[in-house]
């Protein structure tokens, strides 16, 4: 697993050299509506969580696509590792028993 | 030397899995491995991108003050806005290629990232804000549907935004236009002194034809690139030639004609000596585009300052109280 920067980042560690005057990263998450989740829709920079929302107010919601707004700082984005992508997710390969095709059912039995 | 499908000689068995995940239309996150050249060439593609929309907020608001009504202040103000929030999405995407914000702010303002040539010209009249809206967006929207199917993901995923916000700008540009040309002669003059102006320019933002194209094949089969600069410019072409007819307005090429055969216009050629000169930082405004940038960055340097500030005073402050 590994620290994540705006969608994950490839590489661990500082970027560049010099002074980190920057404001932190941010990831930006918007429910479009009432009933739906919270979806990523990008990144942004902000002093604090407070500027956090207003900015991704601005950036990412300017024709009514939001109706929440969920801010996280980068950082704090814990993601699994494309590298580990075969082991992690291999106890799934082989179980196609966990699917409804898996099994047969003549075509007289109806509503199943 | 690259074949059509962009394996080469002497890869490694890394390049060779990503180039078959990209024939396969698998889509690259950012986490995943990449060859170095990748993400470099997607890093400065998407900087430069992100610095046209930054940049091409300067010649509008030229206008902001003189726009001809209230109506048309608010929709340029939020025009422009739109092209803040583009740049915004692009930087964002570059941010996932571990590119640093401030490192491609300053690429931009010491002249070593370039922008799209487009933004060194002057907008001289009113009509100038509708041949942008027609031509110039116009022309990024034929470039940005093809990069909505960009191989790297948050780079297609921040067109898709942008191509939907897009259209608003190339049909309020189109309607300043109508007016201007339906108006009085002298109206109409000034549409079509934009037209002849901003013609040239626009065909230019396909950038070079493909016979002169340096990083297009390998970005082909990385598909970073979907489509030809030509083809490109050939459908930008098609799609404006009846738009300007029906604003009574003429396209200023002597060898604009139709081919009857082909089904496409032929133009005339493109002054490729003025293209290079602009993308160089010339262009009548190039220098001022740029001072204007960097006055806006260091005019501003002390409010983000301040935010820190501020935001790090409430961290100990809260620190201190949970403490207690």
């Amino acid at each position: 697993m590994s620290q994540s920067r705006s969608e994950g980042p490839r590489s661990e560690g500082p970027r560049s050299e010099g002074p980190r005057t920057e404001w932190p990263l941010w990831e930006v998450f918007v429910r479009s509506r009432q009933g739906l989740s919270h979806k990523h829709v990008g990144s942004l920079h902000a002093p604090d969580a407070e500027m956090a929302i207003q900015n991704a107010r601005d950036v990412y919601t300017r024709r009514q696509e939001g109706q929440s707004i969920w801010v996280v700082p980068s950082a704090e984005i814990v993601a699994s590792s494309p590298d580990d992508k075969g082991e992690l997710f291999d106890p799934a390969n082989d179980k196609v028993y966990r699917h409804p095709t898996f099994y047969s059912v003549p075509d007289a039995v109806e509503n199943m | 030397m690259t074949n059509v499908t962009g394996l080469q000689a002497g890869e490694s068995a890394e390049e060779q899995a990503f180039q078959a995940k990209i024939d396969r239309e698998e889509r690259i996150e950012p986490k995943d491995w990449m060859p170095e050249g990748y993400r470099k060439t997607l890093v400065r593609q998407i900087s430069q991108h992100a610095h046209s929309e930054i940049v091409g907020m300067l010649p509008e608001g030229n206008w902001v003050t003189r726009a001809p009504s209230l109506k048309r202040k608010a929709v340029l103000l939020a025009k422009i806005q739109d092209e803040a929030g583009h740049g915004l999405y692009l930087y964002s995407a570059a941010e996932t290629l571990d590119a640093s914000r401030d490192e491609m702010t300053e690429a931009l303002h010491d002249g070593r990232a370039k922008y799209s040539s487009i933004f060194n010209y002057p907008t001289l009249s009113w009509a100038d804000i509708g041949a942008i809206g027609w031509l110039v967006d116009g022309a990024a929207i034929v470039n940005q549907v093809a990069l909505c199917r960009c191989s790297y993901g948050p780079y297609a995923r921040a067109m898709e935004r942008i191509c939907k916000e897009e259209s608003f700008h190339q049909r309020q540009g189109y309607e300043i236009m109508m007016v201007l040309a339906q108006g009085t002669p002298e109206q109409k003059e000034m549409a079509q002194d934009a037209l002849n102006r901003w013609w040239g320019p626009a065909l230019m933002m396909f950038g070079p034809h493909d016979s002169n194209s340096v990083h297009s094949s390998r970005n082909m089969a990385w598909k970073i690139k979907r489509r030809s600069n030509d083809d490109l410019r050939q459908q930008f072409i098609d799609m404006t030639v009846p738009q300007a007819e029906y604003l009574d307005l003429s396209i200023p090429d002597p060898d604009l004609t139709w081919n009857e055969e082909t089904g496409h216009y032929e133009v005339g050629p493109i002054d490729w000596d003025e293209f290079e000169r602009v993308v160089k930082g010339g262009g009548p405004v190039g220098r001022e585009r740029i001072r204007d940038r960097r006055r806006a960055w260091e005019e501003g340097a002390w409010v983000r300052e301040a935010a820190l500030a501020h935001a790090e005073k409430r961290r100990q402050r809260k620190m201190q109280a949970a403490a207690e």
